[in-house]
């Protein structure tokens, strides 16, 4: 069971605490949109081995959306940071940079 | 005999001797035996029936990794199956019975399976069951069912109670013997937060048995100092009869304290598990002795050499008067030292070992005038309820007798495992030490935590140090490394102890003994005791190609169970090595899974049972309904009655007077689970318009107007009345079961996309009680109670207003979901109660009666109002429902719009809402399908549509439908058929959805 | 209006391991803003008296308060009678600032865990370093206690207030007399 840092609040908490949102980073697709356009905003997720980006809420907390940079083999937390953002932050990257020197941007948003 | 004897017995108190019950015999032992002990002592070496062939089992153990001595425990609710007499501590009045035979333990009608062993090996069920296929299901499943498994489930609720416990530490360290001691001391001085647990009742572990001395003090008072000396540490938790049951992701640990097995007239729980979240965890987990291979190595009376040792040391129990010691190693020679020294007769050590030299242990045995015998082995143990002899063979031959020595108890010895299970739950790597001839955990491949950092170090034993000084040092610099890693700073004079040293010579693998044993042998040695595995099943195994190690052990069923081969695994691995001509490592090892050995069902459910197994939400009425009669209906969490039954009354009958007297005089309905969100800011119309098909921005302060959400897919999730409070601010009402989930819809969208929007949401659901006052007299029943203009034009359909009703604060909202003039009016939730008496006194004369959700769910059907959960199932868009009307053409974008252009969506073939009548006036089965004439390309029926919500109106004097059609809309008067359960086929025809007042006349009055 | 009757009216458990009580009805307006801004602070000086909390702090005065829920939410408590009285005071001090105040009070169940192993009782229900040095009076804690959210902070070292769903009142009731049950004492927490 994962524990995670929420930003928001600052509380580092096991996952129960915790509820997943799938992956980070989405660019919303309206009408006006192509088909192609929708069907990858609402149905084509990365599924990366190793470094991911996701959207967690603090549900039993502060009630707040996050996003975390996690590994999905190692389950290794590069990095939890503001869902308030469309871009990872460079401290982000950084971190995960540091910790997995050959990652070329899988799973990052395109 | 086994017995006890005078001396010894260093874990009893023999001031108290304890009277217990095994198999209805009356039998004493103890303060501080264990039930196994005991029974020992009481010369009871069989305990139990092994699993395939019901072999005569006897106890092989002393500690935990012990397959056969499995007994029940307990009777009614405190019954428990499967429990290990080796760590069942005894207590007066214990009542213990052993398992897996028929009629009686010593003579066992299963038995009759050892003599077709021949026709019953590996895989045997597999091959022989598979033909003819029918028979499987009917007649050998329920057999194979009715003969397997060892205890036999509880009929009783229990009695006890169970609890977790969230603990957070620095330093976890699992394994109180002096590994874990002294990485407690350690740790513990430096500052860091310590958990220790031991899973047994005691400190020290097996050193004090053992011997030894530590900094020149015996290993018995070193021990007793440690504990002295931690048990002063603040920063030092330490827990007995906690077993470390498993490691997980990110330090997290589960600890099963057992709290009143040994005393189960204390109060309190039975179990606690705690639930550890640890910075670093250390296994000081020791490590368990493997048996040797050899033919009879199953019979009563062959043990560990260690656990005699054990037997002797702790508890005083000899297990024979006369026992052959069998070994490849130095260890053993301890045991036969130690029963030499107690007075016991000790008439050979066969080690199986060609050594150019004596080591100080084997010239210790000699010089007690026992006779060592290098190089030899058994070819045989004879005996079959208890040994008899042991028949002496050459290690390096096939297994000619060379001489037959009568004996009580054979005390075997392969060499030491590390207990890695718990390094290995979470991922740790295990490496093959030659050496020991054993797995280890690989330091240099840990089970990484959050910060991708090795979590888990192995100290002691458990990293393969088996003498006593190495056991120390290590445990010392582990607990240093840890504690110096996660920043705390052991003191300079904080150093290691310094123990004794014991030389001795390397051990030598033996796998099968003699190595050159036939198949008459290999078919009687015994690799996993508990499931009936033996080395020809493994070879047989490796012979039909099963070289995996996970499809052996499957296969085989060796390392299953509740033991999962705490004894077999190393032994099974050589033996399948060997077999494959390929080397341990190669063959590598199954995956160790949690628990470290089973624990009850009752400690992981925790305090979730009985009255708090899950929340029950309660309105602030919930009291009132339950004194009048309601039928609970659960939905999501909450309950809401159903109907009010009168006594005498059945559901049914309960529910026709509800509709009728609403429809015609008036009802009341607790409607307080409803959710009531509020939506406030400069941009709260626009986030509405974004969320809701149709147009809120429009809205009307004073108004309100009904609304539908969809999801980002298209599909209907929710809907609702929403009322507009001010410029600013709007209240949405949601379902029942929507509240939470749609107040988290709104939060996720306004923090994870529109988070330039100026909204906040509150969701204030809790803080009203509403209720419903429906029926032609509800306005007379608010007028009697006085206050607030509630006439038509004061208050129009579809229109709020705050003020009060008989003294009350309210806000009443103009709505309607049963097609009857209709008040919601919300009251604070701690005024619900008071309102609701208030609203049944005023309606006293007027006919008021309260009604549940199934009227409800009549009066909205007449009405052809739709409900989210029966008309939708989350495929279902508007447009489906024929609610384009509630779809804004007007707004660029709302949640769901782009996902409904898509060209599944406006197929014009979608199934569309449309009432149904049956021609007989009888009532359509829930669900049913309509069928149309064909085939499908899977040869089934078409179908052309299916029942959504059906009731018998009493209204309306018949049964009436809603449901989705094929084009249904341009079909009205078309007769369906739609085939029941039941056999029948149900005729109804097609129908305007709104069966009654489809002007809406009266509930505009 | 008659008496605002809480979920459990005033319900006690005195035979465990700790004192569970029932509390009447404490006022509770849950806000949402702009903490950081001066109008906020202002509002809520005015309303109950007591300065801006830090993260996750509660700052008490006597009967009156203020509890950090998020980065945009705090909850007021004040006695329940004063409710009206501290919204208005609260929307007269936000002005024209888009800021949001709602009353919650009967919306919520209140709790007092009293004695010695009052950090036992929580801790066998939520997953929280309940230690001395982890918790103390001033902080509050948002979780999840056994099943459902719940928030608690310690009024002194052996006290606890914990303020739940109204409709789970009787759940969190009984979770906490289940985990105060006589002879669970855990004998963990030493100060």
């Amino acid at each position: 069971m994962l524990i995670l840092t929420c930003p928001n609040c600052g509380v580092t908490a096991e996952e129960t605490e915790f509820h997943a949102g799938g992956e980070a980073h989405l660019k919303r697709f309206g009408p006006g949109a192509t088909d192609a356009e929708f069907e990858s905003y609402l149905f084509m997720r990365e599924n990366p081995k190793g470094v991911h980006f996701e959207r967690w809420r603090h549900v039993y907390g502060c009630g707040k959306w996050f996003h975390a940079a996690r590994d999905t083999v190692t389950l290794e937390v590069f990095g939890t940071y503001t869902a308030q953002t469309s871009t990872i932050p460079q401290d982000i990257l950084d971190k995960v940079r540091d910790r997995r020197p050959n990652w070329q941007g899988q799973g990052a948003p395109r | 005999m086994s017995t006890r004897i005078a001396t010894g017995g260093r874990l009893l108190n023999k001031s108290n001797a304890v009277s217990f019950s095994f198999n209805g015999k009356q039998l004493r032992g103890f303060e501080g035996d264990t039930l196994a002990s005991a029974l020992l002592a009481n010369d009871q070496m069989l305990v139990g029936r092994s699993f395939k062939y019901h072999r005569p089992r006897g106890v092989v153990a002393a500690g935990p990794e012990e397959p056969n001595a499995l007994v029940n425990l307990g009777r009614a609710g405190k019954f428990e199956p499967n429990q290990r007499a080796t760590t069942t501590e005894l207590f007066d009045g214990l009542n213990a019975e052993s398992q897996n035979h028929w009629p009686s333990l010593e003579f066992d009608v299963g038995a009759i399976n050892k003599y077709l062993s021949r026709f019953l090996p590996a895989g045997f069920y597999y091959k022989m069951f598979i033909h003819p296929r029918p028979f499987w299901k009917h007649v050998y499943e329920p057999i194979i069912r009715h003969s397997a498994g060892l205890g036999k489930a509880p009929k009783d609720q229990d009695a006890d109670s169970y609890e977790h416990f969230y603990a957070f530490c620095d330093v976890l360290i699992i394994g109180g013997g002096v590994a874990g001691l002294e990485a407690a001391r350690t740790a513990g001085r430096s500052g860091a937060r310590v958990i220790l647990l031991e899973q047994t009742a005691h400190w020290g572990g097996r050193a004090p048995v053992d011997g030894g001395t530590i900094e020149g003090t015996p290993v018995n008072s070193f021990v007793d100092d440690l504990v002295a000396e931690l048990s002063t540490m603040s920063n030092v938790e330490m827990r007995t009869r906690v077993m470390g049951a498993g490691v997980y992701d990110h330090g997290y640990v589960l600890g099963y304290e057992r709290l009143t097995d040994h005393a189960p007239q204390a109060a309190g729980p039975r179990h606690r598990l705690w639930r550890i979240r640890a910075g670093h965890v250390i296994t000081a987990t020791g490590a368990i002795e493997r048996p040797l291979s050899f033919a009879g190595n199953d019979i009563p009376g062959v043990m560990l050499a260690a656990s005699i040792r054990d037997y002797l040391v702790n508890y005083g129990v000899s297990v024979g008067d006369r026992t052959v010691v069998v070994t490849n190693n130095d260890d053993a020679y301890r045991t036969a030292i130690a029963l030499v020294e107690a007075g016991l007769s000790v008439p050979a050590v066969l080690d199986a070992r060609v050594l150019p030299q004596d080591s100080p242990l084997m010239v210790r045995a000699k010089e007690l005038g026992i006779r060592v015998m290098m190089g030899h082995a058994i070819s045989r143990v004879k005996g079959t309820k208890r040994v008899a002899a042991v028949e002496v063979c050459s290690q390096a031959g096939e297994g000619a007798v060379l001489e037959t020595i009568a004996c009580e108890a054979v005390a075997m010895s392969g060499g030491w495992a590390p207990v890695v299970h718990l390094w290995s739950h979470c991922g740790g790597k295990l490496v093959w030490d030659t050496t020991l001839a054993t797995f280890r955990p690989d330091v240099d491949n840990p089970p990484l935590g959050a910060d991708g950092h090795g979590f888990v170090t192995a100290a002691g034993a458990a990293a393969g140090f088996f003498g006593l000084d190495d056991i120390l040092h290590d445990a010392h610099a582990a607990a240093d490394g840890v504690a110096t890693a996660l920043g705390f700073k052991l003191p300079s004079e904080v150093v290691s102890p310094n123990a004794s040293r014991q030389e001795e010579a390397p051990l030598t693998p033996v796998w099968l003994m003699p190595q050159g044993a036939g198949v008459n042998l290999r078919e009687k040695a015994w690799l996993d005791y508990q499931n009936d595995v033996k080395v020809s099943d493994i070879r047989l195994a490796a012979q039909e190609g099963f070289v995996s190690v996970e499809h052996a052990k499957r296969y085989t069923t060796l390392g299953m169970a509740t033991d999962q081969g705490k004894l077999s695994n190393v032994n099974g691995l050589a033996t399948l090595a060997g077999a494959m001509n390929a080397d341990i490592p190669s063959v590598g090892t199954t995956t160790f899974r949690p628990p470290y050995h089973p624990i009850s069902m009752g400690s992981i459910g925790g305090e979730a049972r009985g009255d708090v197994f899950q929340p029950v939400r309660r309105t602030p009425m919930h009291d009132w309904h339950e004194a009048n009669g309601a039928e609970w209906e659960p939905v999501g969490q909450w309950r809401r009655p159903y109907s009010y039954n009168r006594p005498g009354e059945s559901t049914h009958d309960a529910v026709m007077r509800e509709v009728t007297n609403t429809r015609t005089k008036m009802g009341l309905l607790d409607a307080s689970t409803l959710g009531k969100i509020i939506v406030k800011g400069p941009d709260a119309g626009k986030f509405l318009d974004l969320l809701y098909t149709n147009m809120m921005s429009s809205l009307k302060p004073g108004k309100c107007r009904y609304g539908l959400m969809c999801s980002e897919n298209g599909f209907l999730i929710d809907d609702g009345v929403v009322a507009r409070i001010d410029d600013d601010t709007f209240l949405c009402h949601t379902t029942t079961g929507g509240a939470e989930r749609i107040h988290q819809h709104m939060e996720e969208w306004l923090q994870t996309e529109w988070w330039d929007f100026d909204v906040y949401v509150a969701n204030v659901t809790e803080q009203y009680a509403q209720i419903a006052v429906v029926g032609p007299n509800a306005r007379k029943c608010l007028e009697k109670l006085g206050g607030m203009d509630v006439s038509k034009d004061a208050l129009a359909f579809m229109e709020w207003a705050d003020g009060t009703l008989g003294g009350f604060d309210c806000r009443i909202y103009r709505i309607s979901f049963s097609g009857e003039l209709s008040y919601e009016i919300a009251v604070d939730a701690g005024q619900g109660q008071a309102f609701w008496d208030a609203l049944m006194v005023a309606g006293n004369d007027l006919g008021v009666m309260p009604y549940g959700t199934e009227c409800l769910h009549i009066l909205r059907a007449e009405k052809g109002f739709i409900m989210i959960g029966d008309e939708t199932d989350g495929t279902i868009i508007p447009q489906d429902l024929g609610l384009n009307w509630a779809i804004s053409k007007k707004k660029d974008d709302y949640l769901g719009k782009r996902a409904q252009e898509r060209s599944h969506m406006v197929d014009p073939n979608r199934w569309k809402l449309v009432g149904l009548e049956t021609t007989d006036g009888s009532t359509l089965p829930d669900g049913a399908y309509a069928v149309g004439d064909g085939v499908n390309e899977n040869n089934q029926r078409t179908m052309i549509g299916r029942v959504t919500s059906t009731y018998h109106s009493p209204t309306l004097g018949k049964g009436i439908a809603m449901g989705l059609v094929l084009n249904g809309p341009d079909r009205m008067g078309e007769v369906l058929d739609f085939p029941g359960t039941d056999g029948k086929t149900y005729q109804a025809k097609i129908v305007d959805p709104i069966f009654y007042d489809k002007e809406g006349a009266k509930q505009n009055v | 209006m008659s008496e605002a009757i809480s979920a459990l009216n005033g319900a006690v458990f005195k035979e465990g391991i700790a004192e569970i009580l029932g509390l009447d009805p404490i006022g509770m307006i849950s806000i949402r803003g702009d903490l950081s801004a001066s109008y906020m602070k202002k509002a809520l000086k005015k309303a109950v008296g007591v300065g801006m909390p830090g993260i996750r702090e509660i700052s008490l005065a006597g009967d009156k308060g203020v509890a950090w829920m998020s980065p945009d939410e705090l909850l007021l408590i004040c006695p329940y009678t004063d409710v009206a009285n501290a919204l208005e005071s609260l929307k007269k001090g936000f002005g024209d600032n888009h800021a949001l105040a709602v009353n919650v009070s009967d919306a919520r169940a209140v709790f007092r865990i009293k004695g010695p192993n009052t950090r036992e009782v929580l801790a066998k229900l939520a997953p929280v370093d309940l230690s001395p040095q982890a918790f103390g009076p001033g902080m509050i804690r948002r979780t999840r206690l056994a099943q459902v959210p719940a928030a608690f902070w310690m009024e002194d070292t052996d006290t606890a207030q914990l303020v739940c769903f109204r409709s789970v009142a009787q759940y969190v009731f009984d979770l906490l007399k289940t985990a105060a049950q006589p002879g669970s004492e855990v004998g963990f927490y030493r100060s």
